[in-house]
Protein backbone atom coordinates (compact mmCIF):
# COMPACT_ATOMS: atom_id res chain seq x y z
CA UNK A 1 0.00 0.00 0.00
CA UNK A 2 1.34 3.46 -0.75
CA UNK A 3 0.72 6.24 1.24
CA UNK A 4 0.98 9.86 0.27
CA UNK A 5 1.80 12.89 2.95
CA UNK A 6 1.05 15.96 1.68
CA UNK A 7 3.36 18.64 2.53
CA UNK A 8 2.24 22.87 2.83
CA UNK A 9 3.75 25.37 3.79
CA UNK A 10 3.73 25.61 7.24
CA UNK A 11 2.53 22.12 7.52
CA UNK A 12 4.43 20.79 10.46
CA UNK A 13 3.25 17.26 11.51
CA UNK A 14 3.78 15.67 8.40
CA UNK A 15 7.04 14.16 8.85
CA UNK A 16 4.90 12.46 12.20
CA UNK A 17 2.99 10.96 9.55
CA UNK A 18 5.69 9.46 7.29
CA UNK A 19 7.69 7.73 10.61
CA UNK A 20 3.81 6.39 11.89
CA UNK A 21 3.14 4.88 8.53
CA UNK A 22 6.66 3.73 8.39
CA UNK A 23 6.87 2.14 11.88
CA UNK A 24 3.47 0.85 12.66
CA UNK A 25 2.71 -0.57 9.19
CA UNK A 26 6.12 -0.73 7.18
CA UNK A 27 4.65 0.37 4.22
CA UNK A 28 5.65 2.90 1.55
CA UNK A 29 5.05 6.32 1.94
CA UNK A 30 6.36 9.54 0.47
CA UNK A 31 5.78 13.28 1.76
CA UNK A 32 4.36 14.83 -1.31
CA UNK A 33 4.53 18.90 -2.30
CA UNK A 34 1.97 21.00 -2.53
CA UNK A 35 2.22 21.83 -5.89
CA UNK A 36 1.68 18.06 -7.41
CA UNK A 37 -0.69 17.84 -9.25
CA UNK A 38 -0.86 13.83 -9.78
CA UNK A 39 -1.43 11.29 -7.00
CA UNK A 40 -3.45 8.58 -9.21
CA UNK A 41 0.09 5.93 -8.15
CA UNK A 42 -1.41 6.57 -4.15
CA UNK A 43 -3.79 3.98 -2.53
CA UNK A 44 -4.11 6.73 0.17
CA UNK A 45 -3.69 10.38 0.75
CA UNK A 46 -3.25 11.77 4.30
CA UNK A 47 -3.38 15.53 5.16
CA UNK A 48 -1.15 16.67 8.03
CA UNK A 49 -1.68 18.90 10.83
CA UNK A 50 -0.02 22.21 11.40
CA UNK A 51 -0.70 25.71 9.96
CA UNK A 52 -0.52 26.07 6.61
CA UNK A 53 -0.05 29.23 4.68
CA UNK A 54 0.28 30.29 8.32
CA UNK A 55 -3.59 30.21 9.42
CA UNK A 56 -3.97 33.19 7.23
CA UNK A 57 -7.63 34.16 6.74
CA UNK A 58 -8.95 31.31 7.82
CA UNK A 59 -7.31 27.61 8.88
CA UNK A 60 -7.29 25.62 5.59
CA UNK A 61 -8.68 28.02 3.69
CA UNK A 62 -5.70 29.07 1.63
CA UNK A 63 -4.43 25.23 1.16
CA UNK A 64 -7.85 24.42 -0.30
CA UNK A 65 -6.09 25.90 -3.85
CA UNK A 66 -2.80 24.59 -3.58
CA UNK A 67 -2.67 22.56 -6.94
CA UNK A 68 -2.85 19.63 -5.03
CA UNK A 69 -5.74 19.86 -3.41
CA UNK A 70 -7.69 19.00 -7.27
CA UNK A 71 -5.20 15.60 -6.79
CA UNK A 72 -6.76 14.85 -3.82
CA UNK A 73 -10.21 15.89 -4.55
CA UNK A 74 -10.33 13.24 -7.88
CA UNK A 75 -8.47 10.32 -5.76
CA UNK A 76 -11.43 11.04 -3.14
CA UNK A 77 -14.55 10.53 -5.82
CA UNK A 78 -12.48 7.30 -7.39
CA UNK A 79 -12.92 6.16 -3.82
CA UNK A 80 -9.05 6.12 -2.09
CA UNK A 81 -8.91 6.82 1.26
CA UNK A 82 -8.14 10.42 2.28
CA UNK A 83 -7.38 11.21 6.23
CA UNK A 84 -7.43 15.22 7.14
CA UNK A 85 -5.57 15.32 10.61
CA UNK A 86 -5.90 18.59 12.88
CA UNK A 87 -5.24 21.03 10.06
CA UNK A 88 -5.78 18.68 7.07
CA UNK A 89 -9.20 18.34 8.60
CA UNK A 90 -9.37 22.30 8.32
CA UNK A 91 -8.37 22.08 5.14
CA UNK A 92 -10.84 19.53 3.88
CA UNK A 93 -13.90 20.82 5.00
CA UNK A 94 -12.57 24.44 3.53
CA UNK A 95 -12.44 22.10 0.28
CA UNK A 96 -16.29 20.79 0.66
CA UNK A 97 -14.92 17.42 1.13
CA UNK A 98 -16.11 17.01 4.18
CA UNK A 99 -19.44 19.24 5.95
CA UNK A 100 -19.40 21.42 8.45
CA UNK A 101 -16.49 24.34 9.41
CA UNK A 102 -13.82 24.48 12.12
CA UNK A 103 -14.02 27.55 14.26
CA UNK A 104 -12.10 28.90 17.26
CA UNK A 105 -12.33 27.19 20.56
CA UNK A 106 -14.95 28.52 22.23
CA UNK A 107 -12.87 29.08 25.33
CA UNK A 108 -10.51 30.90 22.80
CA UNK A 109 -6.99 28.73 24.37
CA UNK A 110 -4.73 26.31 22.29
CA UNK A 111 -5.54 22.81 23.94
CA UNK A 112 -2.61 20.53 23.34
CA UNK A 113 -3.60 17.00 25.73
CA UNK A 114 -4.10 13.37 25.43
CA UNK A 115 -7.46 13.23 24.96
CA UNK A 116 -10.57 10.26 25.61
CA UNK A 117 -12.53 9.75 22.12
CA UNK A 118 -15.16 7.58 21.96
CA UNK A 119 -15.20 4.98 18.52
CA UNK A 120 -18.29 5.60 17.13
CA UNK A 121 -18.57 3.66 14.55
CA UNK A 122 -16.27 0.29 14.39
CA UNK A 123 -17.34 -0.79 10.68
CA UNK A 124 -15.24 1.87 8.62
CA UNK A 125 -12.27 1.63 6.80
CA UNK A 126 -10.65 3.59 9.45
CA UNK A 127 -12.13 2.17 12.22
CA UNK A 128 -12.15 -1.65 12.15
CA UNK A 129 -9.45 -3.15 14.86
CA UNK A 130 -10.79 -0.43 17.11
CA UNK A 131 -14.68 -1.97 19.33
CA UNK A 132 -17.57 -0.44 18.89
CA UNK A 133 -17.97 2.28 21.60
CA UNK A 134 -14.50 1.76 22.73
CA UNK A 135 -12.53 4.62 24.47
CA UNK A 136 -9.12 5.26 23.35
CA UNK A 137 -6.47 8.17 24.28
CA UNK A 138 -5.40 10.09 21.13
CA UNK A 139 -4.39 13.70 21.86
CA UNK A 140 -5.78 16.63 20.15
CA UNK A 141 -3.71 19.83 19.81
CA UNK A 142 -5.15 23.22 18.16
CA UNK A 143 -6.94 26.46 19.33
CA UNK A 144 -9.46 26.09 16.03
CA UNK A 145 -11.44 22.50 16.59
CA UNK A 146 -14.78 23.93 17.59
CA UNK A 147 -16.54 21.36 14.59
CA UNK A 148 -19.83 23.37 13.81
CA UNK A 149 -22.43 22.78 11.18
CA UNK A 150 -26.00 23.23 10.75
CA UNK A 151 -29.31 20.97 12.08
CA UNK A 152 -29.48 19.47 9.03
CA UNK A 153 -26.27 18.66 7.94
CA UNK A 154 -25.74 17.19 12.01
CA UNK A 155 -29.48 15.21 11.21
CA UNK A 156 -27.41 13.59 8.38
CA UNK A 157 -24.32 13.21 9.96
CA UNK A 158 -25.94 11.23 12.94
CA UNK A 159 -28.18 9.23 10.68
CA UNK A 160 -25.96 7.95 8.01
CA UNK A 161 -23.14 6.77 10.45
CA UNK A 162 -20.48 9.61 9.38
CA UNK A 163 -19.54 10.82 12.88
CA UNK A 164 -17.00 8.04 13.75
CA UNK A 165 -15.37 9.63 16.89
CA UNK A 166 -16.57 11.76 19.45
CA UNK A 167 -15.03 13.52 22.77
CA UNK A 168 -15.74 11.45 25.25
CA UNK A 169 -14.85 13.60 28.48
CA UNK A 170 -14.97 17.28 29.13
CA UNK A 171 -15.16 18.57 25.81
CA UNK A 172 -12.21 20.31 24.87
CA UNK A 173 -13.32 22.92 22.39
CA UNK A 174 -17.20 23.54 22.10
CA UNK A 175 -17.37 20.82 19.34
CA UNK A 176 -21.14 20.09 18.36
CA UNK A 177 -22.41 17.37 19.46
CA UNK A 178 -18.65 16.41 20.85
CA UNK A 179 -17.47 15.68 17.33
CA UNK A 180 -13.87 14.80 16.86
CA UNK A 181 -13.81 12.96 13.64
CA UNK A 182 -16.10 12.52 10.83
CA UNK A 183 -16.36 10.75 7.15
CA UNK A 184 -18.06 11.78 4.21
CA UNK A 185 -21.23 9.96 2.71
CA UNK A 186 -19.44 7.55 0.89
CA UNK A 187 -17.14 6.59 4.23
CA UNK A 188 -13.67 7.07 2.77
CA UNK A 189 -12.62 10.83 3.35
CA UNK A 190 -11.90 11.02 7.56
CA UNK A 191 -11.14 14.10 8.64
CA UNK A 192 -10.47 14.39 12.42
CA UNK A 193 -9.07 16.30 14.96
CA UNK A 194 -7.35 14.19 17.49
CA UNK A 195 -3.19 13.48 15.80
CA UNK A 196 -3.44 9.81 16.24
CA UNK A 197 0.27 9.79 14.66
CA UNK A 198 1.06 11.31 17.96
CA UNK A 199 0.07 8.20 19.91
CA UNK A 200 1.43 5.11 17.94
CA UNK A 201 3.54 3.73 20.89
CA UNK A 202 3.25 3.37 24.59
CA UNK A 203 6.30 5.91 25.47
CA UNK A 204 3.92 8.19 23.86
CA UNK A 205 1.51 8.24 26.25
CA UNK A 206 -0.84 6.25 24.16
CA UNK A 207 -0.42 3.77 21.29
CA UNK A 208 -4.10 3.63 20.36
CA UNK A 209 -3.58 5.91 17.54
CA UNK A 210 -1.86 3.24 15.76
CA UNK A 211 -4.92 0.82 14.90
CA UNK A 212 -6.34 3.88 12.69
CA UNK A 213 -3.53 3.26 10.25
CA UNK A 214 -3.70 -0.64 10.82
CA UNK A 215 -7.42 -0.54 9.75
CA UNK A 216 -6.71 1.59 6.60
CA UNK A 217 -4.15 -1.21 5.61
CA UNK A 218 -6.42 -4.35 6.37
CA UNK A 219 -9.50 -2.19 4.48
CA UNK A 220 -7.31 -1.82 1.61
CA UNK A 221 -5.81 -5.35 1.58
CA UNK A 222 -9.43 -6.87 1.60
CA UNK A 223 -10.39 -5.01 -1.40
CA UNK A 224 -6.97 -5.48 -3.22
CA UNK A 225 -7.18 -9.12 -2.80
CA UNK A 226 -6.24 -10.90 -5.62
CA UNK B 1 -9.40 50.90 -10.84
CA UNK B 2 -11.43 49.99 -8.11
CA UNK B 3 -11.58 49.67 -4.63
CA UNK B 4 -13.43 47.18 -2.26
CA UNK B 5 -13.46 47.54 1.32
CA UNK B 6 -14.84 44.07 2.47
CA UNK B 7 -16.23 42.69 5.63
CA UNK B 8 -16.71 39.22 7.19
CA UNK B 9 -18.37 38.60 9.97
CA UNK B 10 -19.65 35.23 11.60
CA UNK B 11 -23.18 34.38 10.93
CA UNK B 12 -25.61 35.35 14.08
CA UNK B 13 -26.60 32.02 14.46
CA UNK B 14 -22.81 31.65 15.18
CA UNK B 15 -21.35 32.47 18.85
CA UNK B 16 -18.05 34.61 18.22
CA UNK B 17 -16.39 34.04 21.58
CA UNK B 18 -13.94 36.71 20.86
CA UNK B 19 -16.96 38.85 21.42
CA UNK B 20 -18.05 37.11 24.33
CA UNK B 21 -15.08 37.45 25.87
CA UNK B 22 -14.42 41.24 24.68
CA UNK B 23 -18.14 41.85 25.95
CA UNK B 24 -16.95 40.35 29.58
CA UNK B 25 -13.87 43.00 29.37
CA UNK B 26 -16.05 45.89 28.57
CA UNK B 27 -18.35 45.25 31.44
CA UNK B 28 -15.05 44.61 33.52
CA UNK B 29 -14.36 48.54 32.67
CA UNK B 30 -17.85 48.86 34.19
CA UNK B 31 -19.62 49.53 30.25
CA UNK B 32 -22.44 47.36 31.63
CA UNK B 33 -24.66 49.14 28.97
CA UNK B 34 -22.70 46.98 26.04
CA UNK B 35 -25.15 43.61 25.62
CA UNK B 36 -23.46 42.57 22.36
CA UNK B 37 -19.78 42.58 21.04
CA UNK B 38 -18.78 40.50 17.32
CA UNK B 39 -15.96 40.55 15.81
CA UNK B 40 -15.13 39.86 12.01
CA UNK B 41 -12.48 40.66 9.27
CA UNK B 42 -11.94 43.64 6.91
CA UNK B 43 -10.68 43.35 3.94
CA UNK B 44 -9.03 46.21 1.51
CA UNK B 45 -9.04 44.43 -2.33
CA UNK B 46 -7.91 46.92 -5.25
CA UNK B 47 -8.63 45.42 -8.63
CA UNK B 48 -8.49 46.03 -12.28
CA UNK B 49 -12.32 46.13 -14.02
CA UNK B 50 -14.40 46.80 -17.39
CA UNK B 51 -16.84 48.36 -15.17
CA UNK B 52 -18.72 48.86 -11.74
CA UNK B 53 -20.62 46.08 -12.31
CA UNK B 54 -17.55 43.85 -13.68
CA UNK B 55 -16.01 44.93 -10.42
CA UNK B 56 -19.00 43.91 -7.92
CA UNK B 57 -19.58 40.41 -9.78
CA UNK B 58 -15.35 39.86 -9.30
CA UNK B 59 -15.76 40.48 -5.66
CA UNK B 60 -18.74 38.39 -5.29
CA UNK B 61 -17.05 35.82 -6.50
CA UNK B 62 -14.06 36.24 -4.63
CA UNK B 63 -15.99 36.53 -1.26
CA UNK B 64 -18.02 33.35 -1.81
CA UNK B 65 -14.88 31.40 -3.23
CA UNK B 66 -12.70 32.72 -0.63
CA UNK B 67 -13.23 35.35 2.01
CA UNK B 68 -15.77 33.67 3.38
CA UNK B 69 -16.86 30.44 4.34
CA UNK B 70 -20.38 29.92 3.81
CA UNK B 71 -20.74 27.77 6.81
CA UNK B 72 -20.14 30.08 9.04
CA UNK B 73 -19.83 33.56 7.77
CA UNK B 74 -21.55 36.59 6.13
CA UNK B 75 -19.91 39.18 3.88
CA UNK B 76 -20.74 42.39 2.28
CA UNK B 77 -18.64 44.69 0.94
CA UNK B 78 -18.23 48.63 -0.16
CA UNK B 79 -16.73 48.95 -3.79
CA UNK B 80 -15.64 52.38 -5.30
CA UNK B 81 -13.83 53.66 -7.68
CA UNK B 82 -10.21 54.83 -7.95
Amino acid sequence: MRFAVVVFPGSNCDMDLVHAIEDVLGEEVNPVWHHESDLSSYDAILLPGGFSYGDYLRCGSLARFSPVMEAVKKEAEAGKLVVGICNGFQILTEAGLLPGALMRNDHLQFRCEIEPISVEKADSAFTMHYEQGETVQIPIAHAEGNYFCDDETLQRLEASGQILFRYAGKNPNGALANIAGITNEKGNVLGMMPHPERAIVDWMGSPDGARLFTSMLAYWKENHAS
Amino acid sequence: MYKATIFVTLKESVLDPQGVAVKGSLHTMGYSEVSDVRIGKRLEVSLDASSQAAAEEAVTLMCQKLFSNPVIEDFRFELEEV
